[in-house]
């Protein structure tokens, strides 16, 4: 006997297992809850239920009762309630969970069902998995492996369709491939809000397209391809680069804007070939911004710093740092630090350290654009929550540094530390920088690398691993997804080189992994509201932290998709 | 000979009956909704629930029963389609009663309207009717006129419009959800049913009653006439009369009314049709529109049904079948829309199912996958097997491809277009399996018109 299920929880039966959920809950959520994988197509959980695939047939049945007295119908043979099974097929996307309800996938019919679904929708279908993007992460090729006969009857000809339709500047679509399962449509409208795409003509020549003159073209046009079960809506940028089964994947976190979308970040040989989204139902769903998915692109490109250099000569880290350490003893009542909102946790905290180390306060630089109402927000920094929490900064940034551009004119400021901030975009000028030594930490180069005394390179975050917290004072883990370049070592490394060259201690640990891991044992005692959690086991989902001390502060941001402003 | 009884085609066809409003009140017209109005709408519904009445459609339904199935205490407003989307390959009624007498239509609308407090009301007309379309307008102005339809009709403070809405050309719209959609000003997608019943979430997700031109014809004689009178017409289960479109190899095809059950099938094409042309034998039938099974001449029926209160043998051969719902459904096939498609031997079975196949492959909606792909499939197997690619296993695989479809789609359409395919193969399965032969004359014979 099973113990009775909560107030809220209903029992239903699958394949013989009772499994208890939400009333609603439809049959393919609630097979998979006991491991029974109801094959679909169309059918996705965060767009509406169309029905239009037929692949998740399975067969439903209630318990009998007496139609005059309403009680139970024993079956003599088992001695429990009859199920009445019914006939027809139902399908399990739109059928929802009822008290009682009782579903079998394993019979004949549902075996029959599912492979006439894998005939039909073969026949009209390229046989070109060899050529095919898709290949490795097709529901089509899985599917039909799994559920299909394993060889066609089908001698006609087949559709010919378009092959390649440019839908927008990031979207290439091959019509032949298309299963008409309309989630890309759905999503457009649903979730985009950009109703452009639709099919013209009818039956099987149905044609998916955009409407005239308009284009998929809004910067969620990237899901369409994530979401498509087959290899017809493709990445312009990423098709025919690389067969998916050869790409490790990573998690990560998106830096683009403070929601903190999560992503996971496919490499090989450590070169990044995409970035697409990673379910989390409480930050992103399962989608992401065309925008976050090219910031790979950073880790290659031209301005790449990768030299260490002291007055511009190629030097050792070591060198820098004795350098950096050197001109920050001289002047320590005039040294200013500067850090960044997509600095991590981890580096806000030592950077914290270093600065009550010096005795000055660090300055971050606020980022703000447009942003919209669903994964985009109006913060372009990633973790300003992070610099709040670790008690780097304790009023919003701003977007320019004033008091420190009257610090350096009034010469009170010799030494500027920059962590990954170009001091120019933040109402500096070029002359101000050549008043000071700039010492300048980061990963491309910019006009304030080009003045610095010091320039020790680190690493993006796809090279290192670490924390942010987002607009909704969640902490989220990202993971090295490929190694940095050569001799470009750690943002966490190089701190705490500086940070023992200035007590002229030992470190606690030399490698990034071994600094982070002794990082979060001090962030541990030293952040209350971080004392609960650990880097190793914070869920993937992240979580929310204590954000009380912060209500107050005029945080930028607007409604987006998970997210409400507190006021 | 049985003797046919005209309620609704009382005046089509009759020297000197026009379809404007004078002549139609000059016969009476408008009557019956006149009375209507002073009585309370359950009784109205009463009586409908009483007459038995059953959708002329396709399939048969209750339209008491569907009626009764109204979401009533949604505080939605509840809208009326009339479906004269008249689609389906063999049948001609609904058009007549439009050109002829639309305002028998408009009456039994505007009661039905009344008896269901419905205040908006659509006829939804295929695109290949256009005159039709006009003649409605026409009709529903003069009506509106004459206080018929409108606001306060009758003195009454009760109102209700009609609006013409037409078709764009889609058989697909004939099935009363891609209808709804249609109106909406989407893409006829037929909606899966649960949770989009018509008569909870219907028309803009309020609640919908959706019935037949003639149908709502037969709501205006019940309610003139009482429903216990109208169902003592016909036969028990069956009642009223019922328009038999014949159309094929018979002398005389046409449209007949008869009471339902009252006529048999080989009364109706022998007698009432003239048999077959001369030279020439019946081969088969297809009793209810294309899309309903064929039933072949020389069968055999038997089995038990029930008659009055006691079950009872019948052993029918194909010209015994009473032309109502329940014996043609006992047999397999269906009253359908009530279109007989009669062929004589003359028709080659592969070639005429070659064309019902080409029908419903170019009409799929294509929204849902065994309809689809299964209905082009069947439609390119029959194409190359009379362009002389037959092969002796295509029979088979047509029934299989068919088995697959039926009964897996979203709307009926999977059945409309794997009916016809199951049963020309079941009933003439031997001249399949001959045709592969057959086919390899035609291919060397090169002088083959393409039928399809």
């Amino acid at each position: 006997m099973t113990s009775p299920a909560p107030a809220d929880l209903i029992t239903i039966n699958v394949d013989g297992k009772d499994v208890s959920v939400p009333k609603g809950t439809n049959v393919i959520e609630a097979a998979a809850k006991v491991g029974v994988d109801v094959p679909h197509y169309c059918y996705h959980p965060k767009l509406t239920v169309v029905g239009n695939c037929r692949m998740c047939l399975v067969e439903m049945g209630m318990p009998a009762v007496d139609p005059a007295t309403k009680a139970p119908v024993i079956d003599p043979a088992t001695g429990k309630q009859k199920i009445n099974w019914m006939p027809r097929p139902v399908i399990g996307c739109a059928t929802n969970a009822s008290p009682g309800l009782h579903i079998r996938t394993t019979t004949q019919l549902v075996k029959d069902c599912r492979e006439g679904v894998m005939e039909f929708l073969l026949v009209n279908h390229p046989l070109d998995c060899p050529i095919c993007d898709q290949a490795g992460e097709c529901k089509l090729q899985e599917q039909a492996t799994g559920y299909g006969r394993g060889y066609s009857r089908y001698i006609e000809d087949k559709n010919v369709k378009p092959k390649r339709t440019v839908l927008g500047p990031r979207v290439t679509l091959d019509d032949e491939r298309c299963i008409l399962c309309s989630r890309c449509i759905r999503f457009s409208k649903e979730i985009a809000k950009d109703d452009v795409l639709g099919f013209i003509d009818r039956g099987s020549t149905s044609t998916l397209t955009c409407f005239p003159g308009k284009q998929l073209a809004n910067n969620y046009s990237l899901n369409t391809v994530d979401i498509c079960p087959v290899g017809a809506l493709t990445s312009t940028d990423f098709r025919f680069k690389m067969r998916v089964w050869f790409l490790k994947q990573t998690n990560s976190i998106d830096t683009e804007t403070s929601v903190g979308a999560n992503t996971i970040v496919w490499s090989r040989e450590g070169q990044i070939y995409r970035i697409t989204p990673r379910q989390n139902d409480f930050v992103n769903d399962t989608w992401m911004a065309d925008s976050g998915r090219i910031l790979y692109k950073h880790v290659r490109s031209e301005d790449r710093l990768l030299a260490t250099r002291v007055s511009g000569k190629e030097a050792s880290l070591s060198e820098a740092v004795s350098k950096a350490a050197t001109l920050i003893s001289e002047n320590t009542s005039h040294v200013r630090l500067v850090a960044s909102g997509k600095n991590t946790v981890e580096e806000q905290f030592l950077i914290k350290q270093l600065a009550d180390q010096i005795g000055t306060k660090a300055s971050l630089v606020s980022r703000i654009g447009e942003g919209d109402t669903i994964l985009v927000s109006k913060d372009k920094n990633p973790n300003v929550r992070g610099a709040l929490v670790t008690g780097l900064i304790n009023e919003l940034p701003s977007q320019k540094l004033d008091l420190l551009s009257s610090e350096i004119d009034s010469g009170k400021v010799k030494v500027v530390i920059s962590f990954n901030e170009d001091l120019t975009l933040a109402g500096l000028n070029p002359s101000q920088l050549a008043k000071v030594k700039v010492i300048y930490i980061g990963t491309h180069q910019n006009k304030t690398s080009d003045a610095a005394e010091v320039v020790i390179p680190s690493l993006t975050v796809f090279e290192k691993s670490g924390t942010f917290i987002n607009q909704q004072f969640r902490i989220q883990k990202f993971l090295l997804a490929v190694p940095g370049p050569s001799g470009v070592v750690d943002d966490l490394v190089i701190l705490t080189h500086l940070l023992t060259a200035l007590t002229k201690s030992a470190p606690q640990a030399t490698q990034a992994a071994g600094i982070l891991a002794h990082t979060w044992t001090q962030i541990a005692s030293r952040v209350p509201s971080l004392a609960h959690v650990s880097f190793s086991s914070l869920p993937e989902v992240g979580a929310l932290i204590d954000s009380s001390a912060f209500q107050k502060l005029p945080f930028v941001e607007t409604q987006t998709l998970h997210f409400k402003p507190a006021v | 000979m049985p003797e046919q009884r005209r309620i609704i085609f009382k005046h089509i066809d009759q020297a000197g009956y026009t379809n404007d409003l004078a002549c139609y009140q000059k016969h009476g017209g408008y009557e019956t909704l006149k009375a209507a109005v002073l009585r309370k709408p359950e009784e109205l519904i009463e009586e409908v629930k009483k007459s038995g009445l059953r959708g002329r459609g396709g399939a048969g339904f209750s339209c008491g029963l569907k009626w009764s199935l109204l979401d009533r205490k949604s505080g939605k407003p509840i809208y009326l389609i009339v479906n004269a989307d008249e689609s389906e390959p063999g049948t001609f009624k609904d058009r007549y009663i439009i050109h002829q007498d639309p305002h028998q239509l408009i009456e039994g609308m505007m009661i039905t309207c009344f008896a269901n407090n419905v205040k908006q009301a659509y006829i939804y007309i295929r695109g290949e009717f256009p005159i039709g379309a006009r003649i409605l307008e026409q009709a529903i102005a003069e009506a509106k006129k004459a206080n018929f339809v409108g606001n306060n009709i009758l003195g009454t403070n009760y109102s209700c419009d009609i609006f013409v809405h037409r078709g764009a050309g889609a058989y697909i719209c004939g099935e009363e959800t891609g209808l709804i959609e249609s109106i909406e000003g989407k893409r006829p997608y037929p909606r899966i049913k649960p949770p989009y019943f018509p008569a909870v979430l219907g028309l803009y997700q309020c609640p919908t009653i959706v019935n037949n031109v003639e149908t709502l014809c037969h709501v205006k004689h019940i309610v003139s006439m009482g429903g216990d009178t109208y169902s003592k017409i016909g036969t028990p289960g069956n009642t009223g009369t019922r328009i038999l479109c014949v159309s094929g190899h018979v002398k005389r095809p046409g449209y007949y009314e008869f009471e339902v059950g009252k006529i048999t099938l080989g009364e109706l094409l022998n007698d009432v049709c003239g048999g077959p042309l001369p030279g020439r034998t019946f081969k088969a039938v297809i009793p209810g529109g294309s899309s309903a099974k064929i039933l072949r001449f020389g069968e055999r029926f038997k089995g038990k049904r029930k008659v009055g209160a006691e079950m009872q043998d019948y052993d029918w051969g194909l010209e015994d079948l009473p032309m109502d719902f329940d014996s043609l459904a006992m047999v397999g096939s269906m009253a359908g829309s009530g279109g007989v498609i009669v062929m004589d031997d003359s028709v080659s079975m592969v070639e005429a199912l070659a064309n019902i196949n080409s029908f419903y492959a170019h009409e799929s909606c294509g929204q849902c996958t065994p309809c689809r792909e299964g209905s082009l499939w069947m439609k390119r197997i029959t194409s190359r097997m009379v362009l002389g690619g037959a092969r002796a296993e295509d029979g088979a695989l047509l029934k299989n491809v068919a088995d697959q479809i039926a009964g897996r789609t979203i709307c009926a359409f999977g059945e409309a277009c794997s009916w016809p395919t199951q049963s020309f193969v079941l009933k003439f399965g031997d001249e399949f399996k001959q045709y592969a032969e057959k086919s390899k004359d035609l291919a060397a014979a090169k002088e083959t018109t393409p039928l399809v």
